[in-house]
């Protein structure tokens, strides 16, 4: 079985429905580009707006509640019955999918930036304020950096739930990896199992890539604190 | 006046194969049916005649998500003991789990697919697998952050390493631990939807059936009743945890 699905990557297959041949190298990669594409469109609107929002929030220590409250909201919205509902009620397409994937993502970016910023020391902020610093150069200097691994926690957090949701996103007619999985009357099982495979590989990649973003990001005085 | 008899909502060549059958019988609506013809966003008169429909994939959804925290929970508390007996284990144990939060449960069931096939069972160890590093991040920082002195006291005491790990450092840790319980349950309500793939029942049938023919009032009701369901692990939970904690009270009070 697992053969047949390296083979349906590679080569293809002829469709369940008859006629067409379906899968192989190439419809691979573009449905691969797909869901990538989906993926980093939802996380950036997720980072744009729920990055600069934690940041003020953080920063001024107001909103905690709806700041903490959006984490643990974010978690109980069934992914399933968000992308069914989306395509049903405002429709399919792009736009639409991204706008419901973005709504997966901003909750654990804004938690944890919130708490990241509100768990920087107040002694490095007053020095910092101190030293004569204006407020957004404290955000910039001194809270963002020290909240980095707090914050990239989120995006990670975030990332792995958008790639996840992306895999249904023929729901709403954008063809991602995920159709292998769910269209199985076209497919069929090697299909489906080829296409967990690919779905799989590819959430672990990114959580690799976004690895090495935070350790790049970190600060390297952060790095000494650690071993 | 709509022809009662005639289909309301046609089938869209969609590329989803019917998991569940769709009769006519499915659009009873006792309010007149003409909510359900112009498939308005929410049909009340739809759903107080439809309501039954969802008991089974409620009942369903609650075995998957029970089955999956509980399962999740013991397997990770497990390795979270090992681990704070043997810290070199901890890693190790991060990683591995680590990678199966990563994989999502979607391609998950369906890499199970050759060793346990499709249905239930298949569902509940993708999420179980998906629970392991959230419970055990919780249980082992929870242990970590039992005061040195605490234990130092417990073991000049005389108890044996297993009467302070059940004593002194469970009961201790034991917020952290409903903390990390309460993210589990709420995540594996919200991804056990996603059985329906697995032909694992539960409320995501629902939603598939919705989707399948564009019915957003069924969407609607399936999606809440997870929501519900949601809050309601939450909360309970919660009161668990402050139930077996009083003396955080007191310090409180």
């Amino acid at each position: 079985m697992i053969g047949d699905a390296l083979n349906f990557i590679v080569n293809g297959h002829e469709a369940k429905t008859g006629g067409v041949m379906v899968g192989g190298i190439d419809q691979v990669l573009e449905l691969a580009a797909r869901q990538l594409e989906v993926t980093v469109l939802a996380l950036a609107v997720s980072l744009l707006l729920a990055l600069p929002v934690g940041l003020l929030l953080g920063h001024y220590g107001r909103g905690e509640f709806i700041a903490v409250s959006a984490g643990n909201a974010g978690r109980a919205i069934p992914e399933l019955a968000l992308i069914a509902l989306m395509a049903a009620a405002v429709g399919v397409g792009l736009f639409n999918l991204v706008v419901a994937l973005a709504i997966l993502g901003i909750p654990p970016i804004l938690t944890n930036t919130f708490v990241g910023i509100r768990q920087v020391d107040r002694a490095s902020v007053e020095a910092a304020r101190g030293m004569g610093m204006t407020e957004g150069a404290v955000i910039r200097k001194v809270e963002l950096p020290l909240a980095i691994p707090t914050i990239m926690g989120g995006v990670r957090t975030a990332t792995i739930n958008i790639v996840a949701t992306a895999t249904i996103a023929p729901l709403a007619g954008i063809l991602t990896l995920g159709d292998f999985i769910i269209s199985r009357n076209v497919y069929g099982d090697s299909g489906v199992l080829a296409g967990a495979i690919l779905v799989a590989l590819m959430a672990l990649l990114l959580e690799a890539a976004l690895a090495g973003v935070q350790w790049a990001l970190t600060s390297p005085g952060l790095k000494l604190n650690r071993t | 006046m709509p022809d009662p008899t005639a289909p309301i909502l046609a089938l869209p060549a969609g590329r989803l194969a019917p998991l569940a059958d769709v009769s006519s019988d499915f659009f009873r609506d006792r309010s007149g049916g003409g909510c359900i013809a112009e498939n308005k966003l929410f049909c009340p008169g739809w759903v107080a005649d439809n309501w039954d429909r969802y008991v089974d994939p409620t009942l369903q959804h609650l075995v998957l998500v029970g089955s999956a925290v509980a399962a999740g929970f013991l397997i990770a508390f497990g390795m979270a003991v090992l681990a704070h007996r043997h810290r070199w284990l901890a890693s190790p144990f991060l990683a591995g789990t680590g990678v199966l939060y990563t994989i999502p449960s979607i391609a998950f069931f369906f890499l199970l697919l050759p060793i346990t096939g499709r249905g239930a069972l298949t569902a509940i160890i993708a999420l179980t697998a998906f629970n392991l590093q959230i419970i055990f991040r919780n249980v082992t920082t929870g242990l970590a952050g039992v005061p040195a002195g605490v234990t130092e006291a417990a073991r000049g005491i005389g108890m044996t390493p297993g009467q302070m790990l059940w004593r002194v450092e469970l009961p201790l840790a034991l917020p952290e631990i409903i903390a990390g319980l309460r993210i589990a349950t709420v995540s594996t309500v919200a991804l056990a939807t996603l059985a329906v793939f697995a032909n694992g029942g539960g409320l995501g049938t629902e939603i598939v059936v919705g989707a399948n023919i564009t019915f957003k009032t069924g969407i609607i009701v399936a999606g809440s009743i997870a929501i519900l369901m949601a809050i309601l692990f939450d909360g309970v939970l919660l009161l668990i945890g402050r139930l077996l904690s009083p003396w955080q009270r007191a310090a409180l009070a």
